[in-house]
């Protein structure tokens, strides 16, 4: 029996849909698993407001992160608004800083010296971009917090530190994508702007980021989503307190560092633990937009390939 | 301002931007092999971390990254193969199509992190299989299906139309084509993006937290029962990696020589993950030579 339905499936007639049947099983298996995160992270972390009671208000935009506070004393409140605007504060600093540098950067490799930028600088870049996380973060913690520490006080656990980990972080990322967007323009449109006069920067300026503008925005988004999802570089440098910072030197929390610090000690199903499921429904509700804005807001305009 | 000045100008900013670039990342990577690298011996290597003691090594930590390492590229590189042949070579432009693009593309973006809570919940606790590797290999692989997805398609549509044609005029079916033509010819794009893949699966660390778990137990290296607990092959075992080792040494270890062992692995980390990289580009530059004849 088993012979005869290997040879079936197996023979030159059937190879055909069983090819079709096996890939399109494995492609299905992105769709299933997709819809099973979404599912399971919502149902877990709906239930701080379904189970405990939480309002949606509170849980947004309250700052009384107080898990743990004795029914006596008014009970547990857990308002996440200081974990959101640290987490907000840090990726976006971090891109306002490295947006600029990766643009010098991809703008230099592509258009200002093409022969060695390309052959030995963008290989360097990619090959950085793979450097792992924590490894941006321990060097953020023996270099950087101490440096801060020294230099311009404070306790060095920082916005500042976080910021700027986070910033070299995405850097190889942000440069290769805009490197393969500037690439993709065509040679025709710089070679026109230069010969009706125009300066290099002119070209630059006027037709070259122009024209690769929606790579270069699709490059943007990525790393701050990049910068906003990462947790253990962040977590590292960052010191967190779960108060609301004053100044670019205090220390500060983001979501991601407040789920790897307590996912582990508190019980499952306990207020606090709930909280820290709907934090990371809030994260994954964050991916989707980043995704929608690449996908629907930026790719409209520009060149079409 | 006059346009020549300007262009100057901005060709100086291009020159220090780019600069600084290479000098930030460039001065990281010295420092790191510059401290880490004299604490590389045979004995850090191998020996086994000590919890409060000096001394101790990263053994069983580079040996779990490697052993998952392994696990997860199992699952990921049948499925991804498969995935990607799927939509370079069967996928119709239709909604089914666009949905699994927005998946890939989705599963692609999602923090690691989050996926670390989801496999907690699904690998860890439904399956009741605790902190483990093979709930650690199955959080990676929905990590990195994804890219393994898109590296197998990018190399499946650099076929040329040519080698496919031909061989359907000899009478092979589609899935006999794509199985003895067009998979030789993308052989050397799939190994470079394997590797490439697993480049990641080393340095994750924040998707295996609460999925591999933070510890490891003591292994016993001539125990080859993988059902064993003490057997370093039991897939069920929790592991820690070494990624997840220079965090938890960093935020939560208690040894006094602790800047030596986070140096160290940091710089065994970073050796490891650029030794991919570079082995990819070199492999795959080097099959498709020894491939194609030029």
């Amino acid at each position: 029996m088993k012979n005869s339905f290997v040879y079936k499936y197996l023979s030159l007639r059937n190879s055909e849909s069983l090819g079709r049947f096996l890939t399109t099983m494995a492609a299905l298996i992105a769709i299933v698993s997709t819809i099973t995160i979404v599912v399971f992270i919502s149902l877990k972390g709906l239930s701080t407001f379904t189970t405990n009671g939480v309002s949606l208000k509170e849980f947004l935009f309250s700052t009384n992160w107080l898990p743990d506070r004795p029914l006596a004393e008014g009970g547990p409140q857990v308002g996440v608004l200081a974990f959101i605007i640290g987490s907000l504060v840090v990726s976006m600093l971090a891109v306002l800083v490295s947006a600029p540098l990766s643009i010098a950067c991809a703008v230099f490799i592509v258009e200002i010296a093409p022969y060695w930028g390309q052959r030995f600088l963008q290989p360097a870049i990619e090959l950085l971009a793979g450097i792992p996380s924590v490894v941006y973060g321990y060097i953020g913690l023996s270099v950087l917090v101490p440096f801060i520490r020294d230099n311009i006080g404070g306790l060095g656990f920082s916005v500042l530190a976080g910021f700027l980990v986070l910033s070299v972080m995405i850097l190889p990322t942000i440069v290769s994508m805009l490197i393969d967007s500037l690439k993709s323009l065509p040679r025709d449109y710089k070679e026109a702007s230069l010969a009706l006069g125009s300066t290099r920067w002119q070209a630059i300026r006027l037709v070259l980021i122009p024209a690769a503008r929606s790579g270069l925005v699709t490059g943007i988004v990525l790393g701050l989503a990049r910068a906003f999802g990462e947790a253990l570089a962040v977590q590292m440098v960052i010191g967190n307190t779960r108060v609301m910072p004053t100044s670019i030197l205090d220390p500060v929390i983001t979501l991601t560092s407040a789920i790897t610090m307590d996912m582990g000690n508190t019980p499952m199903g306990s207020l606090w633990n709930n909280a820290l499921w709907s934090m990371g429904l809030l994260l994954l509700i964050m991916s989707f937009i980043f995704i929608l804005i690449v996908r629907y807001g930026v790719r409209r305009g520009g060149i079409s390939r | 301002m006059n346009a020549r000045l300007a262009d100057k100008i901005a060709t100086l900013t291009f020159w220090v931007g780019a600069l600084i670039v290479i000098l930030i990342l460039g001065s990281m990577i010295a420092y790191l092999l510059y401290h880490g690298g004299k604490y590389i011996s045979w004995d850090f290597l191998t020996k086994p971390a000590q919890a409060i003691r000096a001394g101790g090594g990263i053994g069983p930590q580079i040996f779990n990254s490697f052993y998952l390492l392994f696990l997860s590229m199992l699952i990921t590189v049948p499925i991804g193969v498969l995935g990607g042949i799927y939509l370079a070579e069967y996928a119709g432009n239709n909604k089914l199509t666009e949905a699994i693009r927005l998946c890939i593309e989705t599963l692609n973006s999602l923090p690691s992190i989050v996926v670390g809570l989801f496999g907690l919940l699904v690998f860890v606790n439904m399956t009741g299989w605790g902190y483990s590797l093979i709930s650690g290999a199955l959080a990676l692989t929905v990590i990195n299906l994804p890219l393994m997805v898109r590296f197998t398609e990018e190399a499946i549509r650099g076929v040329p139309a040519s080698l496919r044609e031909a061989s359907l005029n000899l009478g092979a079916n589609h899935w006999q084509t794509i199985l003895r033509v067009v998979l030789p010819s993308a052989f050397p794009g799939l190994v470079s993006g394997a590797i490439i893949t697993s480049g990641r699966v080393f340095g994750e660390a924040a998707a295996l937290l609460f999925t591999a778990g933070m510890s490891s137990p003591a292994l016993d290296f001539s125990q080859w029962n993988i059902f064993h607990p003490a057997s370093p092959l039991n897939p069920f075992r929790p592991a820690e990696t070494l990624a997840v080792h220079i965090w938890k040494v960093n935020t939560e270890g208690l040894i006094p020589d602790l800047r030596r062992v986070a140096d160290g692995s940091a710089a065994v980390l970073i050796l490891v993950v650029l030794g991919f990289n570079m082995a990819a580009r070199w492999l795959g530059s080097k099959i498709h030579r020894r491939m194609t004849g030029t």
